[in-house]
């Protein structure tokens, strides 16, 4: 599926537009730090939390769970939250 | 001399300035990684190439990109320091940014420590590639007090720092930290005890507590590795080994000036030799110049007395102050000083601190100096 990368992961990915697979969005996840090294970890902290200056929105709703189950077709946009200026 | 690389971490970025050994001209390479947060940048002097760069940025996770080509090319860690996942009934805990870097023993190519915020005492055995958690003190009953909450922490979250090995003996380990004072192991960094006998804390505090000791800056004497100096939250002491208590050192300067600030740096062959840079530490610590009047104040006998070095500093109005990472000596003879500001200046005296000119001006908030 298509996935919005912002700007401050872009050193990882060269490109806004990426296309990653999974049936979660943690396994979505897993498969653009297979593809992108390292991008993972600047999002998700080892406790499995969302960062607090990521937002993850399916489908226009913002996610907060890695266990959200995903569609094929879904639209998955990262994006750098407003705090912090 | 050989050629000299200063390492430069800053609020927004890394800088290198290349030197060769007369220390005359400078070359700035940079900036590295623009806009991230640096907070120590370190070369390793055991292969003279690998440079560690503990980053973060505002928006996303810490991790550390390493070069082992000078600062040609960059990787980042695959696995950079992280704890473990919380068990249940465990404070989760996650790792805010690496807040201090130091290359292992010279016997132990590859190994380097990471101190973070929160703090947590990290290991990496493959050149900073991969890290593990070296001491688990938030697993250790004792320690997790010692750790204190969130009020004993700085500004900018609680730290691990001062990671100082002994360079006779790669199991006599010391860290500080920033709150939860100082502590020395002596098998490697699988157990650690409290080293804060003597050192003050804050009137109405109680000193017993370990949360309340809040060492600022560590180091230890190369030519005299029982020797170690601390700039504190509270004043400037010194600790000769195997005595467990800190004499308080820094009265000798004048109370209008204190003895408080971050950095401190001693001499690469001369234990009774060392530097401070003081700071305003009264009423709502402003954390500048005192009187914006920037000066480094020097001893030569192990803190009986300090004098004031200022020449070539700015005179008046200079509200700066140097942060703990952002004061570093070379070995030169006479020794080089270095020291970046809080308002994106890097300063140089090539004879000790005698005479000070301004090496670079208009960088952004300067976080960390290493020259190597």
């Amino acid at each position: 599926m298509n996935v919005l990368i912002p700007s401050p992961l872009l050193p990882y990915t060269g490109k806004t537009r990426v296309e990653a697979s999974g049936a979660t969005l943690g396994a979505l996840l897993a498969d653009l730090d297979r593809q992108y090294p390292g991008i993972r970890f600047r999002m998700i902290d080892e406790q499995e939390r969302i960062r607090r200056h990521i937002r993850i929105f399916v489908g226009g709703d913002q996610v907060f769970e890695l266990q959200k189950p995903l569609e094929a077709d879904d639209e998955v946009i990262i994006v750098q939250a407003l705090t912090g200026g | 001399m050989k050629a000299l690389t200063l390492l430069v971490g800053t609020r927004k970025g890394a800088w290198l300035f290349r030197s060769d050994g007369a220390r005359r001209s400078w070359r700035m390479e940079g900036p590295h990684f623009l806009g991230n947060i640096f907070n120590h940048v370190v070369l390793d002097p055991r292969d003279g190439r690998t440079i560690l760069a503990a980053a973060k940025a505002g928006h996303l996770g810490p991790t550390i990109f390493r070069s082992t080509d000078r600062g040609k090319t960059w990787k980042e860690s695959s696995r950079p320091p992280a704890f473990a996942k919380a068990r249940e009934g465990q404070k989760p805990l996650a790792v805010d940014h690496t807040f201090w870097l130091t290359p292992g023993h010279a016997s132990q190519p590859g190994v380097w420590f990471a101190g973070t915020s929160p703090q947590g005492l990290f290991r990496s055995d493959d050149g900073g590639a991969t890290w593990d958690v070296h001491f688990s003190l938030h697993d250790d009953a004792e320690y997790r007090n010692y750790i204190g909450g969130e009020q004993d922490g700085t500004p900018d979250g609680p730290k691990m720092h001062s990671i100082l090995i002994d360079p006779r003996d790669p199991n006599r380990m010391l860290f500080a930290m920033s709150g939860g004072g100082v502590h020395e192991s002596t098998d490697g960094g699988r157990s650690f005890k409290p080293l804060v006998d003597g050192l003050d804390v804050v009137e109405g505090f109680d000193a017993k507590n370990i949360a309340f000791h809040d060492p600022h800056c560590l180091r230890l004497c190369p030519s005299n590795p029982d020797r170690i100096y601390q700039q504190n939250h509270t004043g400037v002491y010194r600790l000769d080994r195997p005595s467990r208590t800190w004499v308080r050192i820094g009265k000798g300067i004048p109370k209008s000036i204190g003895d408080i600030g971050f950095p401190m740096v001693v001499h690469p062959r001369d234990a009774d030799t060392a530097w401070i840079m003081p700071m305003d530490g009264t009423t709502v610590w402003p954390r500048v110049s005192p009187g914006g009047k920037p000066a480094v104040y020097r001893t030569r006998n192990g803190g009986k007395t300090w004098e004031r070095l200022t020449a070539g500093l700015p005179e008046k109005q200079a509200w700066w102050t140097v942060k703990r990472q952002a004061m570093s000596a070379d070995a030169g003879d006479p020794v080089g000083l270095y020291f970046g500001t809080t308002s994106g200046e890097i300063w140089m005296s090539r004879d000790e601190g005698r005479k000070w000119s301004c090496l670079a001006r208009h960088l952004p908030e300067i976080y960390s100096v290493e020259a190597a």
